[in-house]
């Protein structure tokens, strides 16, 4: 058997040579050039076929139309310091940011006073510190730190509207990012139980919690969130008793927070649809009672079934503080009015809304990567 | 015997009213529609203490008043005489507009972008992906108002405009103009024709499905249905001698005059939402095409279908079924955001009924009450269809 030969291209990849090996001698070969390293993935995933080829060319023609130009306007021609909008101008035909320097504070604090602004810098940093055991599990002193998670609310609300020795500020007073994460954490905050509650109610046996429930999350899912605002800021005062008046920001914050428990609790009811039957039975069978039983072994299941749509609603919620501005509140993206009223300014419309839209794009897209970190870590029993 | 013992004793102590999960389900139930009650009867109650003492009792009868005030951009006749009803229905067939056209542009730019990101082209890939998560990550709102203020700075003035694609389009910083077409005697015939055409085109298709089913055969169809929608239609247009002309804009004094307007506040409206919706549906699409198991695509190409026939005849039948309740609530959502049309100052239902009429009258729980009960009677509509839809398409299970 010996003289039996295999032929086996060479790996040079020149003309065609074939050279003769014995049986089962064949050498293991390179493979084809063409095949691997940059010029294979490209041949893959850039080139594969004639229509594949010619999006690709389109694109990164498209790409190279559109990128240096706003890579030129957003930075190599931009302003980052002048007096005015004409000042900018005179200096080049790019963004003129000197808008945002000149009034950033504005877009941090809103009209909250000057000597003050101590008092939201220490509440931001309390908020970090108190999100941090919230959100992840090896955080040095956690127990400690949670303390101050429970704690927080009462150290803000003394921070930032004053009492107990503070000087007290009007939340006309607040504005910007400020305004933004006041109206967007509480509402985060408190939706997510009453969100919990309507689903349970929704798919409980009593009637009347059902109805209730049902009745609730169908209307408020109905209307426009602005709708909401509207009776906020015009007939909220109609249904309370004649002579009591309460703030603004709060009626606000409370039509948030309804607004997204509805959508938190279709959200969780998926995620208890979610559950197998025989959990419930399981829990019945083990003797817990109603509350018991959902609490350690329904809830925990459905609510990491449900963490996308609950991450979803959160960023719903954040984006959705800014129609705030329509009924007259100065969130950053309302703040931007008397700023392109300023006769110094007007006409920067696109540099106010793009440094807003980086704002809000940096805290949704983190919450939605924080979202995917914490599905792969809950993610136990499945694996496949 | 604990549970014997229980069942067996006869009787009813008030106490059972907490302690025995019989009783225990009533209790509540009654406890928590005296409190529903209570709640509403307080409000109620405050209301009419409250429009007593300003003098307004509840009444629509401000509907037919006089609006006095202008709305710029309107489907049916209007103006500054007409009653508020027709201004607030001016405004509902706004926002039914809006809805229209931007649930059309979103489902094409969803689509296109979804299937896009599951290109295997890596450049398209990328340039979907972060298409998807910017737009999706910012607000709205927020895009409405960038757009809008990226038109009124970027394109000319209506003196400065130059007329584009030989006097068809006109852009100014007011909006954009297109010919409009002005339909003369006989154009009815060309109508005609397309009717017939499209009643045509159902009998072909249900007989091109019978011979495919029969004897596997597959026409051409959707090239035969194009040639028996257009070139009949066509035919008669020629011979009733070209019923059809354009009347174009034309720039007298400081603006332009004639063709169909479309202002920047609809056509910014129209942008934003259309790509913020998109970029929702997008991801619904993928995850609908995701969720096919591959095993169906094997299987295709294993029968030896060309990649985009298994796209169009195994996969996307099935993820249509997935898609389709997630679209429709995107199209909900669309039209609830359309509302923030009061922001660039478009007149949908919440501009004219819920801002201006609402402003002059000072009738705001009536029409707040309106405006909630369209917005609600939409929505209601909408997941009817979808519920609907979910029963027809749902998985038989045997």
């Amino acid at each position: 058997m010996s003289d039996q030969t295999s032929t086996a291209p060479d790996g040079s990849g020149g003309p065609s040579q074939t050279r003769q090996y014995p049986l089962g001698e064949i050498p293991e070969m390179p493979a084809p050039g063409a095949t691997t390293g940059i010029v294979g993935w490209m041949r893959n995933n850039l080139f594969s076929s004639i229509t594949n080829t010619i999006l690709t060319l389109i694109s990164l023609a498209l790409l190279f139309v559109i990128v240096p130009g706003v890579l030129n306007w957003a930075f190599f021609d931009a302003v980052f310091s002048a007096e005015s909008r004409v000042a900018c101008r005179e200096i080049s035909s790019g963004a003129c940011w000197a808008v945002i320097t000149a009034r950033f504070d504005q877009f941090v604090y809103g009209f909250y006073p000057t000597e003050l602004r101590w008092r939201v810098n220490l509440t931001f940093v309390f908020f970090v510190i108190a999100l941090l055991p919230i959100l992840w599990d090896n955080v040095p002193y956690r127990r400690q730190l949670f303390w101050l998670a429970t704690a927080f609310p009462v150290i803000a609300y003394i921070l930032l509207l004053g009492g107990f020795g503070f000087e007290p500020v009007q939340t006309d007073k607040f504005g910007g990012f400020l305004l933004t994460l006041v109206i967007g954490v509480t509402g985060i905050a408190i939706s997510f139980p009453i969100g919990v509650v309507l689903a349970l109610g929704r798919q409980s046996d009593m009637f009347a919690a059902r109805i209730v429930s049902v009745v609730f999350i169908e209307f408020i899912r109905g209307v426009p969130l602005i709708t909401l605002l509207f009776v906020a800021s015009t007939l909220l005062n109609y249904f309370l008793p004649p002579g009591t008046t309460f703030d603004l920001l709060l009626r606000v914050i409370i039509m948030v927070t309804l607004f997204a428990s509805a959508y938190m609790a279709e959200v969780i009811r998926g995620g208890l649809a979610a559950v197998a039957r025989g959990q419930y039975e399981a829990g019945d069978a083990m003797g817990l009672n109603y509350w018991q039983g959902m609490r350690l072994i329904i809830l925990p299941q459905a609510l990491k079934v449900s963490i996308p749509g609950i991450v979803n609603t959160f960023i719903g919620l954040f984006k959705d503080t800014t129609l705030v501005l329509i009924i007259g509140l100065l969130d950053p993206l309302g703040i931007t009015a008397p700023i392109l009223a300023d006769s110094k300014w007007n006409g920067l419309s696109t540099e106010l809304y793009v440094f807003v839209a980086l704002f809000f794009f940096i805290c949704c897209f983190s919450m939605s990567r924080y979202s995917q970190y914490l599905e792969r870590k809950l993610h136990t029993g499945h694996k496949r | 015997m604990a549970v014997m013992e229980q069942t067996s004793a006869v009787g009813f102590r008030p106490s059972m009213l907490l302690s025995d999960t019989r009783y225990r389900s009533i209790t509540f139930q009654v406890l928590i529609l005296f409190a529903l009650a209570l709640g509403i009867g307080f409000l109620a109650r405050n209301a009419a203490i409250n429009l007593e003492a300003l003098g307004k009792g509840l009444g629509f009868s401000f509907l037919s008043d006089p609006a006095s005030y202008d709305i710029n951009q309107r489907l049916i006749e209007y103006d500054s005489r007409s009653p508020h009803w027709r201004a607030a229905t001016v405004g509902i067939l706004n926002t039914l507009l809006i809805a229209f056209m931007g649930c059309i542009a979103a489902t094409l730019i969803g689509v296109t972008a979804g299937v896009l990101r599951l290109s295997k082209n890596w450049v398209i890939a990328k340039i979907m992906t972060v298409y998807v998560e910017f737009i999706r990550n910012v607000p709205v709102l927020l895009q409405i108002l960038l757009w809008y203020g990226i038109f009124i700075e970027t394109f000319p003035g209506p003196r400065q405009a130059e007329p584009l694609l030989g006097g068809g389009l006109v852009v100014t910083n007011r909006g954009i103009y297109v010919p409009a077409p002005v339909t003369e005697s006989g154009f009815g015939y060309v109508l005609i024709a397309f009717v017939l055409a499209i009643i045509g085109i159902i009998y072909f298709r249900r007989h091109a499905k019978k011979v495919q089913e029969e004897t596997g055969k597959a026409y051409p169809v959707m090239w035969i249905s194009l040639a028996i929608l257009v070139v009949p239609a066509l035919i008669v247009f020629l011979i009733m001698g070209s019923p059809l002309t354009w009347e174009f804009p034309e720039l007298k004094g400081f603006n332009f005059q004639g063709g169909i307007f479309a202002r920047n506040s609809l056509l910014a409206l129209w942008f934003a939402l259309s790509l913020y919706t998109g970029a929702f549906i997008a991801e619904n699409v993928r995850a609908g095409i995701l969720a096919i198991s591959h095993g169906q695509t094997e299987a295709a190409y294993a029968l030896g279908m060309r990649p985009n026939r298994t796209m169009r005849l195994i996969i996307l039948p099935q993820a249509m079924r997935i898609i389709i309740p997630p679209l429709i609530s995107q199209y909900l959502n669309l039209t609830k955001n359309s509302s923030l049309a009061i922001a660039v100052g478009y007149m949908d239902a919440t501009g004219t009924l819920g801002g201006i009429t609402l402003n002059q009258t000072g009738r705001e729980m009536e029409c707040i009450m309106l405006l909630m009960a369209f917005y609600l009677a939409v929505s209601l509509l909408i997941s009817a269809a979808m519920n609907f839809y979910n029963e027809r398409v749902k998985l038989q299970e045997r």
